[in-house]
């Protein structure tokens, strides 16, 4: 059948039933989930660090034992928040889709680099907008690394890059990444943490710094179920917000983004939290070069994978098996840069975050060329 | 009649064939096939924001046909 959109004006009609997809409608979605970092910091979650994918996937890795940095292990609800509400969101709008086949292995890796560039700088894109929104003046050069990382991806767009069509699966393929979720959920409840004890089961939890620090469990998963719902009808993504400013100078997903920063900025300073500064700045170090760098390799990281890390959970969320292994790929990799000791902490760089931030760029601009066709 | 087909490709991939298309064709219609919302919402708003009518056909199994008129 015909919709016969001009009655609808310059809407059309699916986006009169989803208003999130509107550009009011990110604007909105932006702003709640500043709002709810800043809350989730409130009620628990470390400074500037209400939400952020990539450090919580490492403190998931921990929580699972894939590393043994003692300070950095918890099981965070929040992940499993945003996954199950963009599972429900798709659901209930029937957009759940079980899809994948498009160079997986490509995405893995994608995902491991993404993950090892964010923790030089401490931090995916929503924690950089949460740095910057609580007065860390080093987030300027995380953002700017961003931006750089996202431009030169876009250079590979513009060349034809692609990573192949996916294809439609199996429901069980679709439903496999939140079906894994479920399970760390249900470790949690059935091993929940002890006061004073670092493991609870096969469970490790974080006793000092920022693994300790976290808010009850119930709010940090519902208010996660709650983002996870927005950002699936809205598509919010940080990593699409310059990408698309950048390449067909959209701001529509820029807008969320800086609805995301004004709405955290204000709580902040509301709440007396703002404090502006490059020293002394929590879960943060201020070498410049290397705050910078680290977000080259993980905005390239990000554009090639089509998403940002909560974007990536998302259409994990709707069935999306590339998604999911991305998502896969930054647990690893998150595991590995404490492993190996790339991860940055408030001390400053890794013994080797230049090595893992350089080899990094150098293989996604490989993966970059083989993958653009056109000239 | 000029068809660009999107399905399974992500983001943002369909809009880059989009605007690739756009250029060379200013006037002649156009059918876009998306196979996921996000798409079909992207490329509306952008052919739309350039001066397109669009209208939806679903073609059943997810895949939407976007007509694109001037």
């Amino acid at each position: 059948m015909v919709y016969p959109l001009q009655l609808f004006g310059k809407e059309m009609e699916s986006m009169k039933k989803n208003l999130l997809a509107t550009t009011p409608g990110i604007i909105v979605v932006g702003a709640a989930i500043g709002l709810i970092a800043v809350w989730l910091q409130k009620l628990g979650n470390p400074a500037n660090m209400g939400i952020c994918v990539a450090c919580f996937e490492r403190d998931m890795a921990g929580g699972l034992g894939l590393h043994r940095a003692a300070i950095v292990q918890y099981l965070r609800p929040e992940i499993m928040g945003l996954v199950l509400g963009s599972l429900f969101a798709a659901l209930v709008t029937r957009e759940f889709k079980p899809r994948g086949g498009s160079a997986p292995l490509v995405r893995f890796v994608l995902g491991m680099i993404a993950a090892m560039g964010a923790l030089v700088f401490l931090g995916c894109p929503w924690r950089a907008i949460l740095r910057l929104a609580g007065g860390d003046g080093n987030a300027i050069l995380g953002i700017a690394g961003l931006a750089t990382g996202i431009w030169v991806g876009t250079l590979f767009f513009k060349k034809g890059y692609s990573l192949g069509r996916s294809n439609s699966q199996s429901v069980v393929s679709g439903a496999l990444f939140p079906a894994i979720i479920i399970c760390l959920l249900l470790l949690y409840l059935l091993f929940p943490q002890i006061p004073g004890e670092p493991k609870s089961g096969p469970l490790f939890y974080s006793l000092t710094g920022p693994g300790s620090q976290h808010a009850p469990f119930i709010a940090s998963l519902g208010l996660a179920f709650i983002i996870g719902i927005i950002a699936q009808r809205s598509r919010f993504c940080t990593m699409g917000a310059f990408r698309d400013l950048f390449l067909f100078r959209y701001a529509h997903l820029f807008l969320g983004l800086a609805a995301m920063f004004a709405a955290a900025s204000i709580a902040n300073i509301a709440l007396g939290d703002f404090k502006i500064g490059f020293e002394g700045q929590p879960v943060a170090h201020s070498n410049f070069l290397w705050n910078y760098l680290g977000m080259v390799t993980a905005g390239l990281a990000f554009a090639l994978a089509g998403g940002c890390p909560g974007r990536q959970l998302f259409m994990a969320g709707e069935g999306d098996s590339d998604a999911g292994i991305f998502a896969l790929g930054l647990l690893v990799g998150a595991a590995m840069a404490h492993n190996l000791g790339t991860a940055s902490s408030g001390a400053g760089i890794g013994a080797y975050g230049i090595q893992a931030t350089v080899i990094g760029f150098l293989v996604c601009l490989l993966i970059g060329f083989v993958h653009s066709k056109k000239a | 009649m000029h068809t660009i087909d999107t399905r399974g490709l992500s983001c943002p991939q369909p809009l880059v064939l989009l605007h690739q298309a756009i250029a060379e064709n200013t006037s002649d219609p156009m059918d876009v096939l998306v196979d996921n919302q996000a798409s079909l919402e992207n490329v509306t708003r952008a052919a739309e924001k350039k001066g397109w009518n669009v209208a939806v056909r679903d073609e059943g199994e997810g895949v939407f046909r976007l007509e694109l008129r001037r």
